[in-house]
């Protein structure tokens, strides 16, 4: 059997470390400004809003609404061909930055925009966690 | 709208060339670089050695980390101005806005701007989606598996949840290519094809079918620029600018502060305000088409019709030859050909060819004033150059 073609494994950086051991703690964490009370996501040195230095790591609610999304029919790699079809999609998060994500835990023709989503960890190795969406509210199967 | 330069009237292209397109298995990428830059020399009537200029983009399958530097070695040519701009799609008139500055600011006289890839036979159409998929952000955004259709689709999807629009409609955008390209001997794609024959396609990301993909190709287009005042003196008549701009809102689609309008609004605005004209001034316009709903976007943020309004616009032939607005008559990225960053410099060439009047059976009759547009990233970088067979 051919050797299985790995899917892309995140590499912390000294800015999104905070970010990747939240992960793998299974917690969303995104970034707020400390002077403005801004909320961002990619995580960054500064706020975006006031420019200001006091950004700090916090715990988001998790909860989202997916702003717009796709089914996958044709994978970016033969790493992803045996999750055919998969959504991709882009989520607002309630504190307001929006993050690409997949959204799982349904079939991928339920998906709708506006549709409220929570986090869910894909745990793709022993370090890194990936955050993906569910539909909110259902238990886990 | 403030405009801080103005470089109307200054500049104009005197050369403009394409090589052969689509599957080119005897031609290496540079090589193509070259035979591009040699078809423009010739079709401006001058020699290597009277350009004193020269603009690349680089290349996916032979990557040079100074490639202007190269080429111009590769041609032992000398150059006062040498540089290598990196903005996907967009690099093309992002190009010749960097290169109708230095020529208006006397950097130097005449540059030659060529771009060439060999996305089919250097690199394998696999390799090249893989290679093109890199677009996404390395942490955030390529964990989860999105090929380049993913990120329009999504784009196409929220256009459509906002404003209705429909596969039909995109699909009016490559049929019309397509029956454009149907005239060019020199596309790559050249059988008709039916709105139906677009829907009918497999899907690739939803909503995005087959048919409202691009192509991926092999294949080069290079132009030669000088100042107005030197234009006159060769061996065509003189392509002008008119008016150009540029507007970069992200580089990561998931950080796009609007899924829906784009910075080819600002792009637009710019040339427009320096060009002094309007929409409805454009005879021709030849559009970013990497994927059918982008021309949707782009026809609404460049102003030819209100905001929600391109799913309509398109339908009915109003975009075909023989329409109120012909676009991409020589069949654009859909059906021309797309070999990566040198997509939209195919449109420019396309253009001054409209505005010779030199396109045969698929000439704009009369055309007098053409608008191009790319766009990089993913809706991401974005330059619009407006042309004119005279100043204004």
């Amino acid at each position: 059997m051919a050797e299985k073609i790995a899917k892309p494994i995140p590499e912390p950086t000294l800015e999104t470390r905070p970010y990747w051991e939240g992960c793998r703690n299974h917690e969303l964490r995104i970034q707020r400004c400390a002077a403005c009370g801004n909320y961002q996501f990619f995580p960054r040195i500064y706020c975006v809003k006031c420019f200001g230095e006091r950004v700090e790591w916090i715990k988001a609610s998790g909860r989202a609404t997916v702003l717009s999304f796709t089914i996958v029919r044709r994978p970016v790699s033969p790493a992803f061909k045996d999750d055919l079809p998969y959504v991709v999609a882009i989520v607002t998060l309630e504190e307001g930055p929006t993050m690409m994500t997949n959204i799982v835990g349904c079939a991928p023709e339920r998906v709708a925009i506006g549709m409220p989503v929570e986090v869910a960890f894909e745990d793709r190795t022993d370090e890194i966690s990936i955050p993906m969406f569910r539909p909110a509210g259902e238990a886990t199967s | 709208m403030e405009t801080t330069e103005t470089l109307k009237n200054k500049v104009a292209i005197v050369g403009a060339a394409d090589t052969e397109v689509g599957v080119v298995p005897n031609l290496s990428a540079t090589q193509l670089y070259v035979k591009a830059a040699k078809l423009a020399l010739e079709d401006a009537g001058i020699t290597k050695a009277d350009i004193d200029g020269l603009v690349t983009c680089t290349s996916f399958v032979e990557p040079f980390m100074y490639h202007a530097e190269m080429i111009a070695e590769y041609m032992q040519i000398f150059p006062r101005y040498c540089m290598t701009v990196p903005s996907g799609g967009g690099t093309t008139l992002a190009i010749m806005h960097h290169a109708a500055s230095a020529i208006a600011t006397g950097l130097c006289h005449t540059v030659l701007i060529t771009m060439a890839d060999s996305q089919v036979s250097g690199l394998s159409r696999d390799k090249a989606i893989e290679a093109m998929a890199q677009a996404g952000h390395p942490q955030f955004e390529r964990p989860y598996g999105p090929p380049i259709p993913a990120f329009y689709a999504m784009l196409a999807r929220a256009h459509q949840h906002a404003y209705g629009t429909t596969d039909a409609q995109r699909a009016a955008v490559a049929v019309a290519c397509r029956k454009h390209a149907s005239l060019n001997p020199a596309a790559q794609m050249r059988k008709p094809i039916t709105i139906d024959d677009v829907i009918n396609s497999r899907l690739i990301a939803d909503p995005l079918h087959l048919l409202d993909c691009s192509l991926v190709s092999d294949g080069g287009a290079a132009i030669v620029m000088t100042s107005a005042e030197r234009a006159r003196d060769f061996r065509k008549r003189p392509v002008y600018l008119l008016g150009t701009g540029e507007g970069h809102s992200h580089e990561h689609i998931s950080q796009a502060l609007s899924l829906t309008t784009s910075a080819a609004k600002e792009a637009g605005e710019r040339a427009y305000a320096m060009a002094g004209l309007t929409p409805k001034d454009i005879d021709v316009a030849e559009l970013y088409d990497c994927f059918t709903p982008v021309v949707i976007i782009e026809l609404e943020d460049l102003g030819f019709c209100a905001k929600g309004e391109g799913g309509s616009f398109v339908e009915g032939g109003r975009i075909e030859l023989g329409g109120e607005l012909p676009i991409n008559t020589h069949g654009g990225l859909l059906s021309h050909c797309h070999p990566g960053h040198p997509g939209s410099l195919f449109s420019v060439t396309e253009a001054t060819r409209q505005l010779r009047g030199e396109c045969g059976v698929r000439q704009v009759a009369g055309a007098q004033i053409a608008l191009v547009h790319g766009q990089g990233g993913i809706m991401s970088t974005h330059c619009t150059a407006i042309l004119g067979s005279e100043r204004v």
